[in-house]
């Protein structure tokens, strides 16, 4: 069925009352909102289309994609106006696709940096000046680019950055590593942690719209753990190509755009710290708290298009995991394998970092004895994170946790969870006897 | 965006603050008297409401003077966005009726190209004029990288560099445009290299307007900032390099900023204007008078 069967079929009117609506001719000099464009068709001929539709009223046929391959399947429907592209292993390949789209006529503006501090700066000028913009980085190209996100969020651009996330130490490694979300935690973006390609596509077209709400208007990180999630093949259920998100609206934005299409506001008119000190610290402070406070303000819609911003699973058993990313998909092999020697295990999903779950989790582990937070990062981040807000945080275990690449062999969950418990481990001689 | 964008309703205009309605009334805003373009001149400051004011800039800087010449050239302020970095510019800059974007230091060129593009797609019938105004430090040392880059892409905005041979709003730090030998903080030995030479590189960008100057000529501060802002509209990157001495750092007493603006300008900062041949067909087009 096309997706302009299934709009008229949703809306129970005949396909030509819809083609109509193209014919009418706007009366107003000023620009309307670009949101009456639902149902209509762009250049490539995709229906604009409303998230939910597009997502819980369209048919979704399963690919076998990398999660490269699906970020581009994502920004193919995503409506982007303008992406900026930098070489950094394991973000290059998706970063190249997505020009392919930009050659196939998806977007309207694609180029290569020279570095992605300059890379983010282009995206925010793209973001100025009304475009929908989306990169994507990772390691320490994420860390040269650290000083971009807390000026994207305090001049409200809502640009989304995929962070296929990597090593960032030295010596130099490019193996998979969550040290850079850490980084990212205060600098007023959104940040949600895909854990399969299937989270990462949804969470692509779901964090647009999040993001550009007028009562929010940051930026959002999408985050992956590189290679785990970027360059292994899995089934991903998608939409049809023949539909996508409605454009960005600019003028939805809580500030002004920067297009001289409306009565020029002085951003930094008499600048505060000329004035006097007192009135620099409210005015900062008091702008700090506001992106801060949109970021939180993200919740309800999340909420509504994520179904929540954690998953949970058994969480009325004793013993509980929290994770996010891939260290999720290990917990669930770890809980099989803990139930086959008798040890009952719930398991809680976070999908959202910023904001942080902070009542579901504390809900969500009333019951709990002992938590454990397995994480691909030296720092145990998430579990500090965790800690900082539970009762008796003493229940939680900040582990396992490898760092520098390493995997997290499921067996390495079992076997920590059961040290933990003071249950006997399988040393290395017993596991290569079996 | 038009004069009639900003004109308050009847109802409205008793509770503007005065300076909103003298930008209204007096402001070099275009569609005035029928014309397309900006039909203010330097014999008319003072009598007119200029886009910049209050600034908090030193007595006697000369760079301010410099920076209000600039929106005086503007062909179409009305249709123009700053962008700037860190610095005693931004101060003045930011106190202009043209939006300023500030974003992070040494990012402005990389800022302009995003959004030039950006404008130049959602608005396919208006030329909407991008100008980077920013200090020699911001420029050519921290925002080296992004400022050639932006050349050598022959990005479609201006390029103006604010050159006050120091980092100002810090505190006197040699900067790359320091010129050899000069003791400034961090160079207690005098400054090791060579000025940078950017009209040099800016040649070897093969940039098509490339312009040194010294606020010594309003007339001609303001002819070469619309040229520059019309090449750059139709052909790519264009570059003004202007002397504004910093008469705090360089000990240059208030009432002398202009002398000694006229004595670097005899010594080693004259007047150079290089247009390429396609660039003078533009300005030709635009009634400009070009040899």
């Amino acid at each position: 069925m096309t997706a302009a069967q299934l709009l008229a079929q949703r809306d129970g009117v005949p396909q030509t009352i819809k083609e109509e609506v193209k014919t009418v001719t706007p009366i107003a000099k000023i620009e309307r909102s670009r949101h009456e464009l639902v149902g209509q068709k762009n250049n490539k001929g995709q229906v604009y289309t409303d998230v939910n539709d597009m997502f819980y009223a369209s048919e979704q046929t399963p690919v076998f994609f990398t999660g490269s391959e699906v970020i581009k399947e994502a920004i193919r429907r995503a409506s982007v106006g303008t992406s900026v592209a930098y070489p950094i292993t394991p973000q290059s390949e998706a970063a190249a696709l997505i020009g392919e789209l930009y050659a196939e006529g998806y977007l309207d503006e694609y180029f290569r940096g020279e570095s992605e501090f300059a890379v983010m700066g282009q995206c925010a000028g793209a973001s100025f000046g009304g475009h929908r913009v989306f990169t994507t980085t990772a390691g320490p190209g994420t860390l040269r680019a650290m000083e971009n996100f807390p000026m994207w969020a305090g001049s409200r651009l809502p640009i989304q950055v995929c962070v296929t996330c990597r090593g960032v130490n030295s010596p130099l490694s490019i193996q998979p590593d969550t040290l850079e979300m850490h980084y990212l935690l205060e600098t007023g973006m959104m940040v949600w942690h895909a854990e399969t390609a299937q989270d990462l596509f949804d969470f692509i077209l779901k964090g647009f719209m999040v993001a550009e709400q007028p009562d929010v208007h940051v930026p959002i990180a999408t985050c992956c753990d590189g290679f785990f999630v970027t360059h292994t093949k899995d089934t991903v259920e998608l939409p049809s190509e023949d539909l996508c998100l409605p454009p960005y609206d600019p003028y939805r934005s809580p500030v002004p755009v920067m297009d001289m299409e409306s009565a020029p506001i002085r951003m930094m008119r008499d600048p505060f710290v000329m004035k006097s000190n007192y009135i620099s610290y409210s005015t900062h402070a008091s702008w700090q708290q506001e992106v801060h406070a949109a970021v939180e303000r993200s919740r309800k819609h999340t909420i509504r298009l994520l179904d929540g911003l954690i998953d949970t699973f058994n969480i009325d058993r004793k013993i509980l995991i929290v994770a996010s990313g891939t260290a999720v998909s290990q917990s669930r092999e770890a809980i099989r394998l803990l139930e086959n020697q008798g040890i009952e295990v719930g398991l809680i999903k976070i999908k959202t970092i910023r904001p942080f779950p902070t009542e579901e989790l504390q809900e969500a582990t009333a019951n709990a004895h002992h938590i454990f937070v397995p994480e691909f990062n030296i720092a145990g981040w998430l579990a500090k994170e965790i800690k900082a807000v539970l009762d008796n945080n003493k229940r939680v275990y900040a582990g396992p946790h490898v760092a520098g690449g390493m995997t997290l062999p499921s067996e390495v969950i079992v076997d920590e969870i059961k040290k933990h418990l003071g249950m006997k481990v399988a040393s290395a001689t017993d596991r290569s006897a079996i | 965006m038009s004069l009639e964008t900003l004109r308050p309703s009847p109802a409205m205009a008793n509770f503007l603050p005065i300076e909103y309605k003298d930008l209204v009334e007096h402001g070099p805003y275009t569609n005035r008297n029928g014309s397309d373009t900006q039909t203010k001149k330097a014999k008319d400051m003072g009598k007119f409401k200029e886009v910049i004011e209050e600034h908090p800039m030193c007595a006697g800087c000369a760079m301010t003077l410099f920076i209000r010449l600039v929106y005086i050239g503007m062909p179409n302020p009305e249709h123009t966005i700053v962008v700037g970095t860190a610095g005693c510019g931004r101060l003045a800059i930011s106190q202009a009726s043209v939006p300023f974007i500030y974003g992070n230091y040494g990012d402005t060129n990389a800022v302009a190209s995003g959004l030039k593009r950006g404008l130049e797609v959602r608005f396919p019938n208006q030329n909407k004029d991008v100008v980077v105004m920013a200090g020699d430090g911001g420029l050519v040392d921290i925002g080296f990288q992004g400022l050639m880059h932006s050349w050598f892409r022959h990005e479609r905005f201006t390029t103006i560099m604010l050159d006050n041979e120091v980092y100002g709003n810090t505190g006197g730090q040699e900067s790359g445009m320091t010129v050899k030998g000069k003791v400034l903080k961090m160079s207690p030995r005098g400054k090791m290299g060579d000025k940078m030479d950017m009209l040099g590189l800016a040649r070897v960008a093969k940039l098509d307007y490339v312009c040194q100057l010294s606020p010594t000529n309003p007339a001609r501060v303001i002819r070469t900032i619309r040229r520059a802002i019309l090449v750059a509209r139709e052909l790519g990157s264009t570059y003004v390099q202007a002397y504004t001495s910093c008469n705090i750092e360089y000990a240059i007493p208030t009432p002398e900023v202009m002398k000694d603006a006229f004595e670097v300008e005899q010594e080693r900062y004259g007047f150079i204007e290089e247009i390429s041949d396609r660039a003078k067909e533009v300005l030709r087009d635009h009634g400009e008078k070009i040899k």
